[in-house]
């Protein structure tokens, strides 16, 4: 069997690859953007004094972990609108990557936040610091540094999960690629070229979070 | 200034402080020794509300530290007291607990600016005084982990001071330093003694040091005040044999 590679076709279907390649990187994008946030919440819930709030979430982050990214993608899309919630592929593929996402992220917060020593509390007491301040000025600032390699991997880890979207039909990447193979009957070109643009993005990307990492504690002087 | 009526500390079974009556008059000079786990560090965590008490009452400045009068009643305070309490007392740690990611000069004035809500200028002409007196204002500019220990040590004592507190804690300051860099701290405090009317009190291993500057020395042993008085009564004729016992151990040590 030879390899029956066309490079006109290849040629052919790569922009409306690259296109495609765009809105898979606003959805990784949008969906990181929610995950940080959401994951930042999640996390400090889980250090309230408040004694129900914390075993609830910390019971959804469990959840969250242990089902398939895709049963959630479903569930928000399929089964949302039973309970009136009718959402576009796209905001639905959004809220159901940016949920799991943030259940992950808020592992690696809170992780970041136990870490800081007792001493820095201790200081920020003794100084009178509201609880606000405390966490925005002293401890988070501490506690996201040596978070920041955990978090990039999970800014890969969305990027190369986002073709879960096509599932239900996002027009990301895979969804498009997916197209071209069928209306072609050709899917070696399209896939192949898939997989090095998600290379590509991938590999730098975590070369680049190391350097942030880097220039932040320099920054920062730690 | 500061008093202890018949405080007790416990953490689950275990007794840390002792029914301990303990008056610290204002501007005074009260330095705690005692064997370790004698409850000495505790006493001024305790001050700090860094740990809550098991029993008794504390009073700084005429108010009670842990409990406020609710219809002549005192009930457990809420953060809002510990928070006005907090005001008048000022701490430096062991291990100092600089923040590592602001300059000499910035964790300065977090405190003033932050939480006594100084316009920037004048926490920065604050600070900056500060600093010049414990002779750091030439590193102003330095993170912590530029600095060495001693140095930062006397970062963080012009950071509590920068708050204006009325009462001074030092928690075995010179515990962690090395022996070449101890003096540099302990002048400090002696400056501060002699020229300005804090009450302080001090937890250390520095006997000599302890000697010179204190008004009144408390050797504690397990969880109370087993003898105290001058510092010349307590050093040279101790009326306790566990009193003499620790003093004859530290001076072989050092």
């Amino acid at each position: 069997m030879k390899l029956d590679w066309h490079w006109d076709f290849a040629f052919e279907v790569l922009p409306r690859l690259l296109w495609a390649t765009v809105n898979t990187l606003t959805a990784a994008g949008a969906g990181y953007a929610i995950a940080l946030v959401l994951g930042l919440i999640l996390a400090l819930a889980q250090r309230t004094n408040w004694r129900a709030l914390t075993v609830i979430v910390r019971e959804c982050v469990e959840f969250i972990r242990s089902t398939p990214l895709v049963l959630q993608v479903f569930f928000v899309f399929y089964v949302g609108p039973q309970f009136g919630i009718n959402l576009s592929p796209w905001t639905s593929g959004l809220a159901a990557i940016g949920i799991h996402y943030s259940a992950y992220l808020s592992e690696v917060y809170r992780s970041g936040i136990d870490a800081v020593p007792r001493g820095q509390w201790e200081a920020c007491r003794a100084l009178n610091l509201p609880l606000r301040k405390k966490y925005l000025r002293i401890i988070l600032p501490q506690a996201l540094v040596p978070a920041v390699p955990g978090m990039g991997n999970y800014l890969v880890g969305i990027f190369k999960d986002t073709p879960i979207l096509s599932v239900i039909g996002v027009a990301e990447l895979m969804q498009m690629a997916n197209t071209i193979g069928s209306e072609n009957y050709r899917f070696l070109e399209p896939f192949t070229l898939v997989a090095l643009i998600f290379l590509f993005i991938s590999l730098p990307a975590a070369g680049l979070v190391k350097l942030f990492e880097r220039r932040l504690r320099l920054a920062m002087g730690l | 200034m500061v008093r202890f009526l018949n405080v007790n500390k416990d953490y689950g079974k275990l007794s840390v402080i002792h029914q301990l009556d303990f008056d610290v008059a204002e501007g005074e000079m009260v330095t705690i020794i005692g064997p370790s786990g004698s409850g000495k560090t505790t006493v001024l965590r305790i001050l700090m509300t860094l740990e809550p008490i098991s029993g008794g009452v504390i009073y700084v400045n005429g108010k009670p530290l842990t409990h406020m009068a609710k219809a002549g009643v005192l009930v457990p305070a809420d953060e809002r007291h510990f928070r006005q309490m907090r005001s008048s007392i000022g701490m430096c740690f062991q291990h100092f607990n600089l923040f590592p990611h602001m300059t000499a000069l910035q964790n300065c004035m977090e405190g003033p600016v932050q939480v006594l809500g100084l316009a920037k200028k004048e926490a920065r002409e604050r600070s900056e005084e500060l600093l010049t007196m414990v002779g750091m204002i030439d590193k102003k500019d330095q993170h912590p982990s530029r600095l060495s220990g001693g140095q930062q040590q006397r970062v963080a004592i012009a950071r509590a001071l920068a708050m204006r507190p009325k009462v001074m804690l030092f928690d075995e300051v010179t515990s962690a330093l090395d022996p070449e860099v101890i003096g540099e701290v302990t002048n400090v405090i002696r400056k501060l003694v002699a020229e300005h009317n804090l009450t302080m009190l001090m937890v250390t291993h520095q006997m000599g040091f302890a000697r010179d500057i204190s008004d009144r020395v408390c050797f504690f042993y397990g969880g109370k005040i087993e003898e105290e008085g001058s510092p010349h009564d307590l050093f040279e004729n101790p009326q306790r044999d566990r009193t003499r016992q620790f003093l004859s151990a530290v001076k072989e040590a050092y």
